[in-house]
């Protein structure tokens, strides 16, 4: 598929010529060229980290592009920063709406905006009769003088949308804002979206909700790997297109080299639900086995993770280990139980940062290098040495700060910590996030070595080539509910795309799907 | 009209008011001497220094910072200014004062510069320089204290002397000090910049406000007040000490702010709210003596009562989080 915008520069409002951008040395974003029209809803759609969200932040100025030029009406701007995106009429609406919970919802809505002195008198009449006007506009029904504190997502995403009403925003840029909301302040938002387009504005969707995009969008672009693979008109493409758009990469070519022999049921959970985060969710993994569990963010896969764990447990459901029904309320029963929790937030879950890397390896098991109650450094040593070879765990010293390694070998004393539990089920939540593509496949084959020992493993990952080279079986979640489960053989990432990007009438599997679907 | 009573009551200002005339009653009660035109005047003439630096630290709590070193500049400035009034009688008064203030700024200004430029915790920068100014006081006082006699009369009689209803110029400069304050903070987009920046640090540059230079400015301000304030301690107690001048003022005026219900976690309290703050801890330091209470529990009661504010502010805090949380998962 080819890039479509339309050679005449009528109508466009802003103009990417070449943006890239570069982490660390990483390029998550390169030469984009992408025209917005005025009048226009366009979608960015992408797998998570395909380079959407990288973009629309440089359109807003949160982030500066490594390469390439942003024209505005055919003028080349440099946009530097969020503050200098809203004079050029730009405003980004972020997921988590950036508020001032102490200040008044009107406060909220003109801070920053006027030119006048700074000593210069507030006109809190002013402000106020013209926050009721916008909130009347938009058909919500808040009080404008209250404090933002306690506001729901909803309304103050309904806010921010005010907010760039009245600094006439040409192109709003609105990032999942679909998420939080009900269906009814979805469909207030659809129309408040469409009359901005009608009025010459440009809005920007992103959005993993493909009839949301079907419903509302004009035109919608794809991101993939941080390359932009086309832009369509809606009308145009059908789901599976643009599926196919998202996920269309040559898979690398990994398969763990061990197939372990599953054994009998090491965890059971049956009808697990937890209010607001995902309901009904069943899994079985046995001994040797690795199971995948696939979605996009938000789908609800870490929550079961927690839950299962006693982090956050779940309302109603049991779990079973080793073949007995078990109550799990907090992390310790679940260590006890022989289970193990890999976190996905390294940084803030998973490392004691400022602490060695022989103490977080020995975290989890004080009992052994503590047998008399008081911590024994030779014991302790003894434990991570034989951490450092069995996991080729590379660093300068033991006794080093943890946060000075990298983040493969981070993870890697994190596992350590976690296998020193002789785990029997051991959960990892995107163990490989972040990680270099070497150290991935030494965590591959890890992973796999450790099946094969008997264990028990539940991988949640958001990299489909990983789940479909590792995985015995792999289950699908969507908004808080699985979708699907697919055995290896059958496994391609299209199908378990197909399951985990939400669609109307959402869950019901659609033929296509059923053909992949195992029977239990 | 019911309505306007109910928020009125619901206001933390209302509390504190309550909580004023509950201890003036019970303390009338046992002792009824303190209802009294005198216990006026004396809390009056308690409050006014506590006051004016009072404003300076709100509006450094409301940007989410803290200046512990207030004793210390109200010292520095005190000094100074004494040391001129001593060493230069021929100079007009009002060039000690104008010297006062512009030392306490600068002093404050430093602390801003310290936590912008190193971005340091403000309550360890000012832990260090509530420690160094008071070092530069001895130092540039030679340890010596500024007697009485050589204090302007002029000055004194600022704290006797009354131009309308005999109320002490004093106690008319600290109110005039209050009402601009509350003019700053909340009717200039300066002022209110002030409160955006701590109630969201994190956004406050996103939305054009620029970091440095508010919190630069609530230093100085603080500084500029406290040494104000060092002017007016001379005029108070005729006399500027430099082991004493000072000490432990700091722990006063900031108890006396979060009992005014400014939150440590900035972005909230009001000038009202302060001022009445200072009444309650003012009215509470002549009561005491006159129930026969040692002045040892002086410091036990405003130890308790900033203890008691925060938790007040915890909770209050927590309960709008939860509510927070709850209009999130219904919505």
């Amino acid at each position: 598929m080819t890039i479509s915008s339309p050679p005449s520069d009528a109508g466009v409002f802003i103009s990417a010529r070449g943006i890239s951008k570069q982490f660390a040395g990483v390029e998550v974003l390169s030469d984009v060229d992408l025209d917005l029209k005025s009048g226009e809803i366009h979608a960015l759609l992408g797998e998570n980290g395909a380079g959407k969200s990288t973009f629309a932040k440089i359109l807003a100025g949160v982030h500066t592009p490594t390469r390439g030029t942003l024209a505005i009406n055919g003028k080349q701007v440099d946009v530097g920063s969020p503050l200098n995106a809203q004079r050029l009429g730009i405003t980004l609406i972020h997921q988590e709406p950036i508020s001032f919970p102490d200040l008044s919802v009107a406060e909220n809505l003109v801070l920053g905006r006027s030119q006048d002195a700074v000593l210069g008198r507030v006109r809190w009449a002013d402000i106020e009769a013209r926050a009721r006007e916008l909130m009347d506009m938009l058909g919500i029904r808040i009080d404008v003088t209250r404090s933002m504190r306690g506001l729901s997502i909803a309304d103050q995403q309904m806010v921010e949308i005010a907010r760039a009403l009245d600094s006439d925003a040409r192109l709003i840029i609105m990032d999942e804002p679909t998420a939080p909301l009900t269906p009814k302040e979805v469909a207030t938002l659809f129309e408040i979206a469409r009359k901005l387009r009608d009025e010459g504005r440009t809005i920007v969707f992103i959005s993993h909700r493909l009839e949301e995009v079907r419903a509302l969008c004009d035109r919608a672009t794809v991101f993939r790997d941080g390359v932009l693979v086309g832009t369509e008109v809606v009308e145009s493409l059908n789901d599976d297109d643009i599926i196919r758009m998202m996920i269309g990469r040559p898979v690398k070519d990994y398969k763990h080299a061990m197939e372990a022999d599953i054994g009998d049921v090491a965890l059971e959970v049956r009808n697990l639900s937890l209010r607001g985060a995902f309901q009904d969710v069943s899994i079985t993994v046995r001994k040797g086995e690795i199971v995948g569990l696939a979605g996009l963010v938000g789908a609800g896969r870490t929550d079961v993770a927690r839950a299962i764990f006693g982090v956050a447990p779940a309302d109603s459901g049991t779990i079973h280990v080793a073949g007995s029904q078990v109550t799990i309320d907090d992390p310790s029963q679940a260590i006890e139980l022989g289970l193990a929790f890999v976190p996905e937030d390294r940084a803030t879950a998973g490392i004691f940062g400022t602490m060695s890397v022989e103490n977080n390896i020995s975290a989890a098991v004080p009992d052994k290098i503590a047998p008399r109650g008081f911590i024994r450094a030779a014991l302790e040593r003894q434990l991570a040495r034989a951490s450092l070879e069995q996991l080729k765990i590379r660093l300068a010293s033991l006794r080093q700060p943890i946060m000075e390694l990298s983040g493969g070998n981070q993870q890697k004393a994190i596992l350590a910590r976690w296998l020193h539990t002789d785990p029997s089920v051991l959960i990892l939540d995107e163990p490989t996030r972040g990680i270099d593509v070497g150290v991935k496949a030494e965590f591959y084959d890890m992973i796999g070595a450790l099946a094969a020992e008997g264990k028990a493993i539940l991988l949640i990952s958001s990299e489909l080539p990983e789940l479909l080279a590792l995985c015995d079986r792999i289950l699908v979640m969507a908004e808080g509910e699985l979708t699907a489960e697919v055995l290896r053989a059958d496994a391609t990432q299209e199908l378990i795309m197909q399951a985990a990007v939400p669609r109307t009438g959402s869950h019901a599997a659609s033929p296509n799907l059923m053909q992949g679907v195992a029977a239990r | 009209m019911s309505r306007f009573f109910n928020e009125l009551l619901h206001r933390r200002e209302a509390g504190i008011f309550l909580m004023i005339v509950l201890i003036a009653i019970v303390v009338g009660f046992i002792e009824p001497r303190f209802i009294s035109v005198e216990t006026l005047r004396i809390t009056a003439l308690a409050i006014p220094l506590i006051l004016i630096a009072a404003m300076g630290q709100m509006m450094v709590l409301v940007a989410r910072h803290v200046d512990l070193s207030i004793g210390s500049i109200l010292a520095f400035s005190s000094i100074v200014a004494g040391m001129i009034f001593r060493d230069m009688p021929e100079l007009p008064v009002i060039v000690g004062v104008l010297v006062a203030i512009a030392l306490g700024a600068a002093l404050g200004l430093f602390n801003g510069v310290l936590v912008v430029l190193f971005r340091l915790p403000s309550i360890i920068v000012t832990l260090g320089t509530l420690s160094l100014f008071r070092g530069f006081v001895f130092l540039v006082s030679g340890a010596r204290q500024v007697d009485p006699q050589f204090i302007p009369r002029s000055l004194i009689q600022m704290s006797q002397t009354s131009p309308i209803f005999g109320i002490p110029w004093l106690v008319i400069i600290a109110f005039v000090v209050a009402f601009v304050t509350y003019l700053f903070l909340d009717h200039t987009r300066l002022g209110r910049q002030i409160y955006a920046l701590g109630s969201n640090p994190v956004a406050a540059p996103l939305r054009g406000i620029n970091v440095v230079r508010v919190t630069l400015l609530v230093f100085s301000l603080s500084g500029a007040l406290a040494g104000l304030a060092g002017v007016m301690y001379a005029s108070r107690f005729g006399y500027v000490n430099p082991g004493i001048t000072g000490v432990g003022f700091e722990f006063t005026v900031i108890a006396a702010v979060v009992v005014g219900g400014v939150s440590i976690n900035g972005g909230v309290g009001t000038v009202l709210g302060t001022v009445l703050g200072v009444l309650l801890l003012g009215m509470v330091s002549v009561a005491l003596p006159i129930l026969g209470v040692s002045a040892f529990w002086q410091d036990v009661f405003n130890g308790a009562v900033i203890v008691l504010a925060l938790l007040i502010d915890r909770t209050v805090r927590e309960r709008s989080i939860r509510a927070m949380a709850e209009a999130r998962s219904t919505a």
